[in-house]
């Protein structure tokens, strides 16, 4: 048994130390907003705050987060920054199937926190590790610049 | 995707309407909407609805929906057909998936199909017929209520007025009055000018649950007492389990049973991690079966010497034979488009709860009356026990035209008595997919002393995916998707001349994908119109121009495309533009791209410009972002895809292999709309994807003098040319 912080919430979760975090997350907590959807850290859809930085859920094992305290997409909005990032992603119109848009969002997120005013290339850094198979790229640079211009 | 009971232009069909009661009181409004699934009962006399439209008593608008939202945002789309002439805001509609249900569908009458990119264009008359008559039934109601005429009512935001007394009531009272009015005939629709919501681009209505972790897709299913199982299949198809070590998986912590079919066996678990980890300690063995000696070259080998035989014959105009013969120029090419994983990034999953009479199915699918029908064969259950609940999809692209996986999960599940959510890995999702299919496209083309062509000859050879999906839609034999893009090309050619060969690969299964026959033929046609342009010593525009048939919607988006391009601009060196122009699902589009080729040969693509002419636009907002999401599905695939094959294996299995382009590879994209709003609506979620190879491939020639004729690309940027197919001047 060991002890996770999940969304500002203690868990006590009884699984083995070499379980991803993603599986926890989904399985165990039924937090399904994180995506499972290649395993081995190439597409971003897992990606959550591990300490405010992002990780992909898939490759972290549940033993190694330790007592840092994990952020997902279910809770990002309760930031005054996550809420800014959800409402560029709207305004813009950027989700289609929105299966990868949670990772985005999240990686979106991370990005701003340390560059709250990123230029292109910035972006092209931060996103560049979330596979988007409708091809909203576009758009999700036009959020994060609005977002960021909404500060 | 293709509708095989619907091949060729959609009509302008009108709905067939009736109303009830709803259960629990107000108005419930059914129709066959013709298009659609369930409308061919019609013909034989029996109301088989496949629409419902419902306002209860206080006033909730329910749509019952049968199209499956993919991420094309079909869901605002229709509803905002419904709400315009029933005079509602769009926020009052809420929409259901229909389940596969035979309250919903006589499975005998047809398919739950979506596909072709034509939800709107079947929805488009019939969708607003439907709110219409619900508008005009409520009209006649409060009418009768009030001892008004029904002229001196008007219906708005979801009230009926009587501007003369100030008097008004809200839909909801009225719903029960107007079940009992009868449908009007003929239905007359608004005035276009009026309208107040088509055209515009509001808010979608699937997106606010997307972007906060709740929507639901079928990965996320949950349901009481649920385990989960990770899938695996002989990798080979056709081969069988040999083995694999029992004590071992079941050793993993979480494991709860492990169950197996002659070609596949699943590990269960408590969670995801037990079902990955206890298949990987199983080490399941194979027979690889016959097909284990196919590989890439086995395929192409088979596909080369099928096209050299003469094929089906799609189309035959003027004699092409002499006509190439007294040609001043002519060019013989082959075309090559390789098999490809769809990729969606949703894999695989089915959740099942089976019981011995009667059975629930969660799934995300685009035919849920095959799914249903794939659970009914596994488990001897009829198929009116099975309920369908249908999901989300994390993005379709044509895989979830299929239902093969639904089948195999169904025939795991039914060995455990508990709810099991049953998924493939990644790995699993590309190496077991339903591949598009490889071609291999001969053509020959000449040209007149005046540069102008004059014969045409194109060959296209490989699997006709309707053979296997519905061979009733097969017309004497022809797939019409092998030459869909091919036949009816944007140009006036005096001889022309279309033949298909089948030819069905050994080893595994085809399926269609983003953009079907145009994906495939519009960039044969339009690499060759291109070659064909330089080998007349013309400018590719001025080329089009000149051998556009009468197409003044062809030649409006070709100029719009060109003036948002500066064509004709200088460019920096390395830099091309190239041009695709195509009509397809019934839509014109050109689109020219601009890219920038180093010296090593590495491409980046800078810009695209995509001038569309869809006819009537219902949401242009989401006509703009299917383009640019369908140009980088299609510049991915022209980029980077192919799944190759050895020792009868895909090669590939997950995105360090098989490449997805990625946010800081995608051009800036703009959308120009110049839509006849007077022509017959058109398809969108496909047109971006058909241009994007073509214009690639003419991009990279204008800026090296590299012709491409085989996708993918960028293996042959840094490769050593292949002289067989990578001719830079003509034959």
């Amino acid at each position: 048994m060991r002890t996770i912080l999940i969304n500002g919430e203690s868990h006590d979760v009884d699984v083995p130390d070499d379980m991803p975090l993603l599986w926890v997350l989904r399985d165990i907590l039924g937090l399904t907003g994180t995506k499972y959807g290649c395993g081995i850290a190439q597409c971003g859809a897992c990606t959550v705050h591990v300490a405010g930085q992002p990780a992909r859920a898939c490759q972290l094992p549940v033993s190694l987060v330790g007592d840092r305290p994990v952020t997902t997409i279910e809770a990002i909005g309760q930031t005054a920054l996550g809420q800014r990032v959800q409402e560029a992603w709207l305004e813009e119109q950027v989700i289609q199937c929105g299966y990868c848009q949670s990772g985005q969002i999240m990686a979106a997120t991370a990005l701003l926190q340390t560059t709250p005013a990123p230029s292109d290339d910035d972006i092209d850094d931060a996103m560049s590790g979330n596979i988007c198979r409708c091809g909203t790229y576009v758009r999700i640079r036009a959020a994060i610049h609005k977002a960021a211009s909404n500060a | 995707m293709r509708k095989p009971h619907q091949i060729g232009p959609v009509l302008n069909r009108r709905a067939i309407l009736r109303a009830a009661l709803a259960t629990g009181g107000g108005l419930m409004l059914s129709g066959v909407i013709p298009g659609l699934p369930g409308a061919r009962a019609e013909a034989a006399g029996a109301f088989t609805p496949n629409a419902f439209i419902r306002i209860d008593r206080e006033g909730a608008i329910t749509f019952i929906m049968r199209h499956a939202e993919m991420g094309q945002g079909i869901y605002t789309g229709v509803a905002m057909l419904i709400a315009e002439e029933l005079e509602v805001p769009l926020d009052k509609i809420t929409l259901e998936a229909a389940p596969a249900d035979t309250r919903y569908v006589d499975k005998a009458a047809g398919e739950e199909v979506t596909g072709g990119s034509a939800s709107t264009r079947d929805s488009w008359i019939p969708l607003r017929q439907a709110g219409a008559a619900a508008r005009i039934m409520l009209l006649r109601a409060a009418a009768a209520r009030w001892s008004v005429p029904v002229e001196s009512c008007v219906a708005r935001e979801g009230a009926i007025l009587h501007p003369d007394s100030g008097r008004s009531l809200p839909y909801g009272a009225l719903a029960e009055d107007a079940a009992r009015q009868t449908v009007p005939d003929p239905i007359p629709l608004k005035d276009p000018a009026q309208f107040r919501l088509i055209g515009t681009s509001p808010q979608r209505m699937d997106t606010h649950a997307k972007s906060n972790g709740s929507a639901l897709f079928g990965m996320d299913v949950r349901v009481d007492g649920m385990k989960i199982g990770r899938i695996m299949a002989c990798p080979v198809k056709g081969g069988t389990l040999a083995g694999f070590d029992r004590d071992a998986a079941m050793k993993i912590p979480g494991v709860i049973d492990i169950i197996t079919l002659p070609d596949a066996l699943a590990v269960i678990g408590a969670h995801s991690w037990a079902a990955i980890s206890g298949l990987r300690a199983a080490n399941p063995q194979w027979n690889f079966g016959r097909n284990a000696g196919v590989s890439s070259a086995t395929l192409l080998e088979a596909l080369k010497n099928a096209s050299a035989k003469t094929g089906l014959v799609a189309k035959k105009t003027g004699d092409v034979e002499s006509a190439l013969a007294s040609a001043s120029t002519r060019i013989d090419a082959v075309y090559e488009l390789p098999f490809l994983a769809h990729a969606a990034l949703e894999p695989i999953n089915t959740t099942l709860h089976i019981r011995p009479d009667s059975a629930d199915v969660w799934v995300g699918t685009q035919v849920p009356i095959r799914a249903r029908q794939e659970v009914a064969d596994a488990t001897g259950l009829p198929p009116e026990r099975i309920t369908v609940h249908n999901h989300l999809i994390g993005g379709g692209f044509g895989r979830r035209l299929d239902s093969n996986s639904i089948g195999q999960a169904a025939r795991l599940a039914k060995q455990v008595p508990y709810p099991v959510k049953l998924f493939w890995t990644r790995e699993e999702d590309i190496r077991q997919d339903q591949f598009r299919p490889f071609y291999y496209d001969r053509i020959t083309a000449g040209l007149d002393d005046k540069g102008m062509i004059k014969a045409w000859h194109h060959r296209t050879t490989g699997s006709f995916v309707l053979a296997r999906w519905a061979p009733e839609g097969l017309q004497n034999g022809l797939d019409s998707d092998a030459v869909e893009g091919a036949t009816e090309t944007p140009y006036a050619i005096p001889a022309q001349r279309n033949e298909a060969v089948q030819c069905e690969p050994e080893g595994l299964t085809t399926l269609w994908w983003r953009g079907v026959g145009p994906t495939h033929n519009v960039f044969v046609v339009e690499g060759m119109i291109d070659e064909l342009a330089h080998a007349a010593g013309n400018d590719p525009l001025t080329f089009r121009r000149r051998h556009l048939g009468p197409s003044p919607r062809g030649l409006k988006v070709l100029d719009e495309a060109a003036k948002q391009s500066g064509w004709g601009r200088i460019l920096p060196k390395g830099h091309g533009l190239g041009i695709a122009l195509h009509y397809s699902f019934q839509s014109w589009a050109a689109t020219i791209l601009e890219v920038r080729v180093e010296e090593n040969g590495q491409i980046h693509l800078v810009r695209a410009d995509t001038a569309v002419d869809c006819g009537p636009v219902v949401f242009p907002d989401a006509v703009r972002a299917q383009i640019q999401g369908g140009l980088i599905f299609g510049l991915t695939m022209a980029l980077y895809n192919e799944i190759t094959f050895r020792d009868g294996q895909a090669e590939q299995s997950n995105f360090h292999d098989y490449r997805m382009m990625r946010l800081n590879e995608a051009p800036d994209i703009r959308v120009h709309l110049v839509s006849d709003p007077t022509a017959e609506i058109g398809g969108i979620g496909e047109v971006g994807t058909v241009a994007a190879a073509p214009a690639l491939a003419n991009a990279i020639f204008a800026a090296t003098g590299k012709r491409l004729r085989r996708i993918p690309f960028v293996p042959q940027m840094n490769a050593p040319k292949n002289p067989e197919n990578t001719g830079e001047k003509g034959a």
